[in-house]
């Protein structure tokens, strides 16, 4: 951070916790950045002359004659098509070795956009995954995390979700990443020859995790230059958000807040909002689609974390282990993107929708043939084709390491049909058989 | 003159102000930062400190920074020109806003003052008139809009004139009144109203005694809502509350909806903006739209105003209420509200009560539902407001305070059950545990033995109790095996599939099977209770599931058909022949 004219330096704190200092001061506005002993801070309590910080990098070794200056301002990003392909971390500094991005300075966290202003997400954004694509489609302007394990790819998948999609800018927010994820982030959009679309910014797991709240609002600053400024269409990238609000109720017990449902602050709800209602389709064409990580424990989604998650964000992805196949699938059950009605059968196929219902309904007939024989029950011939089909539908559409075309993917699925079913088990609309079917009649 | 304040502390949004005058409860003030104000509302006091809630992000404001109290409480704007139009939690005009952002300190004009109303008079000079009551009228859509002696004004007044028919803006002088003292006091087509303070000046509030259509099956047949009811809809996310709630909105049969998004996605309200304005209303041939009104406070927006979100609707839908007009009013989700009022507690170092709520939230949610109701107004004429909230539990878990406050207050309970749900059987509002208070009250009853058929409320319970027989059985067979049970399990367990696929489930995509008129509830219940009563002779289980599957897939295609159209009566005439070879 540059050092100003109209600093103003104290040298007494009044109190210390392990992430707050305390100071009188005067003249200190609310969100406002410090440095204290050289650390960064930022004003998040004034009562009377007492001016309370929290400080990211946390208090350790801070003496009560630390010297704090006040900068003036809440944390900003210079923004500019300069930021393109360069990696920074949490306070918006370059980590690449590279210059300074000059630009404009923008304040980060700012207002919203009026809802009135908003038009309706309607592009359709391609993966190349089929279950995501197929059975749970993306649709620009959403804002949909991933349900995962923390044993679970879910970097490596959405890293090549954020590849594949046709978009202009990739922003990477990574809260909390190891270093290996980082350097495997880094590597994947080299690789990739992508990194001129790509802005990256970093905390890892070496670095302290209240830091890690600052991470968002820099990605979303970032993002909202390129969407409203350029009418681009950028992707958000954000993992892991459990660590974010995991440093949220490591901040609110600082301070004293009494904690709600599972030790997270009253206000997590809104604060995951804030975020994740950042996503938008702008009237002019730019937009800002979220794609997010929570980490899950055990599966577990009644937990505070995922829970206020569900209700903010437009569906969600799962990622689960098939024990058939061995692979690691997009479960059908338990995904849902909310939006996807407003994108299939009216930017791809017609039969998208009934293929998609088909494909789903055939394969939870085959869980319940699972269910029976694992009962000890016998099993119909339907029970035993269902059970044939559920494992080549998990292979080759529900695996995430599928990569192929919206038709492709409904032409595999009538390939299925045709190779275990009789058109009249499918329930799907006559005219769309006579033309699709690819089995015997 | 104005009591002023300096700040003195602040922590987010909540902000002490030391005052040097008098400042009341609820009163609103503006602070200055920069060139802009920042709205807040006095929420404590305590000796010269007043603690306000700031509506907008408090980001830059310092120590020091002046304070105007206005002497007034948060209040909506109330006249012609409200229905269609698009408000935030603070009733500014989200649509005359400049920017694609949301920026601080931008307030804009709730009513457009500049349109002319086609004013007809209805009082006569000479009349005794007291607060409420109507002077005259302009056509708002296709409603007529009274124009109301001011809800402020106390006591009796004399009608010195009242203006002639013609145009007239809404600041325009309609009437003159002269008080007791003598004293002439014009009247506008607009007035102002504390939102927090409900609208009196009605004749009594009798108990609501008829029922308000909405074309859902499982609500209007199974557990109808009263018109000036109140009902809650509690779901975990996925289980269809929105999709309920704008079903509801669509369909309900009131002359006025006004829908109030607080704290949900913007996307969402979109979705509104987008559609409700290509909508036809089936009743009325209108548009949509001109018969609703959105407040709308997305997650996103500031969190002190979700609370002001739900008042600010609630006094509009009071407005029209005392028009004499059937109001619904729909607010998604008053969990938000609940958890806007724990941040601003917590921030007041309160002792918290369960999950850190309020230890009040039980009394301020009732005090809320209490508002809505059926009234008589001066003149006989009834108004009401029916009140339908949805509630977001946290982890789907029913026992937590917005729930259990909520069901203490509210007399229709819907819950929205995730197994449901998961299988796809929408609306997923679970049959046995929702009920109505409403069915209890020899009032209703009588409605609708009157209105839909005699010994109609027998006919719903007996399918009530079908459906409990049906889930009973379900149980035994699950646990001692298809073969291990009576015949008459199958058969219970089939009858209660039979109202869940035709009654309960409900294709809300469908043109035709989304809105379904009593008229046609009648007769389908009828229907599917005679299918119930008819005697078949079946062997085994598995012609049981045959026969009553057959019979569900020709009840859904009449569903999906225009009501005794020749498609419906060929699938009539199918099923009649079942029931009667059988019989």
């Amino acid at each position: 951070m540059t050092t100003k004219a109209f600093q103003r330096i104290y040298t007494q704190l009044e109190a210390i916790t392990k992430a707050t200092v305390s100071l009188k001061a005067q003249g200190v506005s609310n969100d406002e950045l410090a440095t204290v002993a050289g650390k960064l801070a930022q004003v998040v309590k004034i009562k009377g002359d007492i001016v309370t910080l929290q400080v990211f990098t946390g208090t350790e070794g801070i003496p009560t004659d630390a010297e704090i200056i006040f900068f003036g301002e809440p944390p900003a990003l210079n923004v500019s098509d300069e930021l393109a392909g360069r990696f920074f971390n949490a306070y918006g500094e370059p980590i690449d070795n590279g210059p300074k991005v000059e630009g404009e300075r923008r304040f980060i966290g700012g207002p919203s956009v009026n809802p009135y202003k908003r038009k309706q997400p309607s592009q359709l954004i391609p993966t190349g995954i089929a279950g995501i694509d197929l059975n749970n489609t993306l649709v620009s302007g959403q804002k949909i995390p991933f349900f995962a394990n923390p044993d679970q790819p879910y970097n490596q998948v959405m890293a090549n979700v954020a590849l594949r999609a046709d978009v202009d800018k990739i922003i990477l927010g990574g809260m909390g990443l190891t270093n290996d994820d980082y350097l495997y982030f880094k590597q994947m959009f080299e690789n990739a020859g992508a990194l001129n679309k790509i802005i990256s910014f970093v905390n890892t797991t070496e670095q302290p995790p209240v830091e890690r709240l600052l991470i968002p609002d820099m990605a979303l600053t970032a993002a909202e230059y390129f969407a409203v400024d350029k009418n681009q269409k950028v992707l958000v990238l954000l993992t892991d958000m459990t660590l974010y609000a995991d440093a949220l109720s490591i901040v609110s017990n600082r301070m004293d807040q009494i904690p709600s449902k599972d030790s997270m602050p009253g206000s997590l709800y809104s604060d995951l909002a804030k975020i994740y209602e950042k996503a938008v389709q702008l009237p002019d064409g730019g937009s800002i689609t979220i794609i997010a990580v929570t980490t899950l424990n055990d599966g577990d989604i009644t937990h505070a974390i995922p829970d206020n998650t569900g209700y903010i964000t437009e569906g969600q992805l799962f990622l689960r282990l098939d024990s058939d196949t061995g692979k690691v699938i997009v479960d059908p059950f338990r995904s849902l993107s909310r939006l996807k009605q407003l994108v299939i059968g009216k930017q791809t196929r017609e039969d998208h929708g009934q293929v998609m219902n088909t494909g789903v309904r055939l394969y939870a007939d085959a869980s319940n043939a699972k269910t029976k024989l694992e009962n000890g029950f016998d099993l119909s011939d339907y029970d035993l084709r269902c059970l044939e089909y559920a494992k080549e539908y998990s292979s080759r559409l529900l695996s995430i390491d599928v990569n192929i075309t919206i038709d492709q993917m409904l032409d595999t699925a009538w390939e299925l049909f045709g190779k275990y079913f009789k058109p009249e088990e499918l329930g799907i609309k006559q005219a769309l058989v006579d033309k699709y079917w690819k089995g015997n009649k | 003159m104005k009591t002023t304040g300096k700040v003195t502390g602040i922590i987010s949004n909540l902000v002490t102000v030391e005052v040097d005058g008098p400042v009341a409860q609820n009163e609103i003030c503006f602070i200055s930062l920069g060139n802009s104000k920042l709205m807040a509302e006095v929420i404590k006091v305590t000796g010269k400190n007043a603690f306000v809630q700031v509506y907008e992000s408090t980001r830059g404001l310092k120590k020091g920074n002046s304070v105007e109290f206005e002497g007034y409480m948060l209040e909506a704007t109330l006249g012609p020109g409200l229905l269609s139009s698009n408000y935030d939690g603070l009733q500014n005009n989200l649509a005359t806003m400049k920017g694609v952002f949301l920026e601080r300190g931008e307030y804009t004009n709730p009513i457009d003052t500049e349109k002319e109303w086609e004013f007809k008079p209805i009082a006569k000079p000479g009349d005794k008139v007291e607060a409420a009551h109507w002077l005259g009228e302009v056509e708002e859509g296709w409603l007529p809009h009274k124009i109301m002696v001011p809800f402020s004004f106390k006591g009796e007044y004399t009608v010195k004139s009242v203006a002639q028919p013609g145009n007239y803006k809404v600041n325009d002088t309609i009437a003159v009144l002269t008080d007791d003292k003598g004293e002439d006091i014009p009247v506008t087509m607009i007035q102002k109203w504390p939102v927090k303070v409900a609208i009196g000046g009605y004749k009594e509030k009798p108990r609501p005694y008829k029922i308000m259509e909405t074309g859902v099956r499982c609500i209007d047949t199974l557990n109808p809502i009263a018109e000036g009811g109140t009902g809650f809809i509690p779901g975990p996310f996925g289980c269809g509350k929105t999709v309920l709630q704008h079903a509801i909105a669509k369909q309900g049969e009131a002359d006025v909806i006004i829908m109030a998004a607080c704290g949900e996605r913007a996307n969402e309200v979109v979705e509104i903006f987008t559609e409700f304005p290509e909508l036809i209303d089936a009743r009325t041939g209108r548009k949509l739209m001109e018969r609703t009104t959105i407040i709308c406070n997305t997650s996103n927006m500031p969190v002190a105003a979700r609370e002001a979100s739900v008042y600010t609707a609630m006094t509009i839908g009071e407005y029209y209420r005392m028009m004499g007009l059937k109001v619904l009013l729909l607010a998604d989700s008053t969990s938000r509200w609940a958890q806007a009022l724990r941040e601003m507690s917590n921030r007041m170092e309160e002792l918290p009560g369960a999950d850190a709520f309020p230890v009040d939230l039980p009394a301020i949610i009732s005090s809320f539902y209490a508002r809505a109701g059926l009234v008589t107004l001066y003149n006989g004429q009834t108004g009401s407001v029916t009140f339908i909230g949805t509630v977001s539990p946290a982890g789907g878990n029913l026992k937590e305070p917005v729930t259990e406050s909520t069901k203490k207050a509210a007399r229709c309970f819907y819950a929205l059950n995730q197994s449901r749900a998961d299988r796809k059987r929408y609306p997923a509002v679970d049959p046995i545990d929702s009920y109505s208070k409403y069915l209890e009250y020899p009032e209703i009853a009588e409605y609708l033995n009157n209105k839909v058929e005699s010994g109609w409320v027998a006919s719903v319970n007996k399918a009530k109790n079908i459906i409990l027989r049906g889930k009973e059985a379900y149980e035994q067979i699950n646990i001692l095996g298809d073969d291990g049970v009576p015949l008459e399990y199958h058969m219970r367990y089939w009858k209660s599939e039979l109202i869940d696929f035709i009654i309960l489930q409900q294709d809300a995509f469908d043109p035709i099977d989304s809105s379904t008129p009593m008229e046609r509830q009648k007769f389908m219940l009828n229907k599917v209770l005679e299918v119930c009563d008819a005697k078949v002779e079946l062997e085994n289980f598995d012609q049981i599931t045959a026969h009553y599957k057959n019979i569900i897939n020709i009840m859904r295609q009449m569903n999906y058909s225009e009501f005794k159209s020749e498609e419906f009566n060929k699938y009539l005439d199918q099923l009649n022949t079942i029931i009667r070879h059988d019989n």
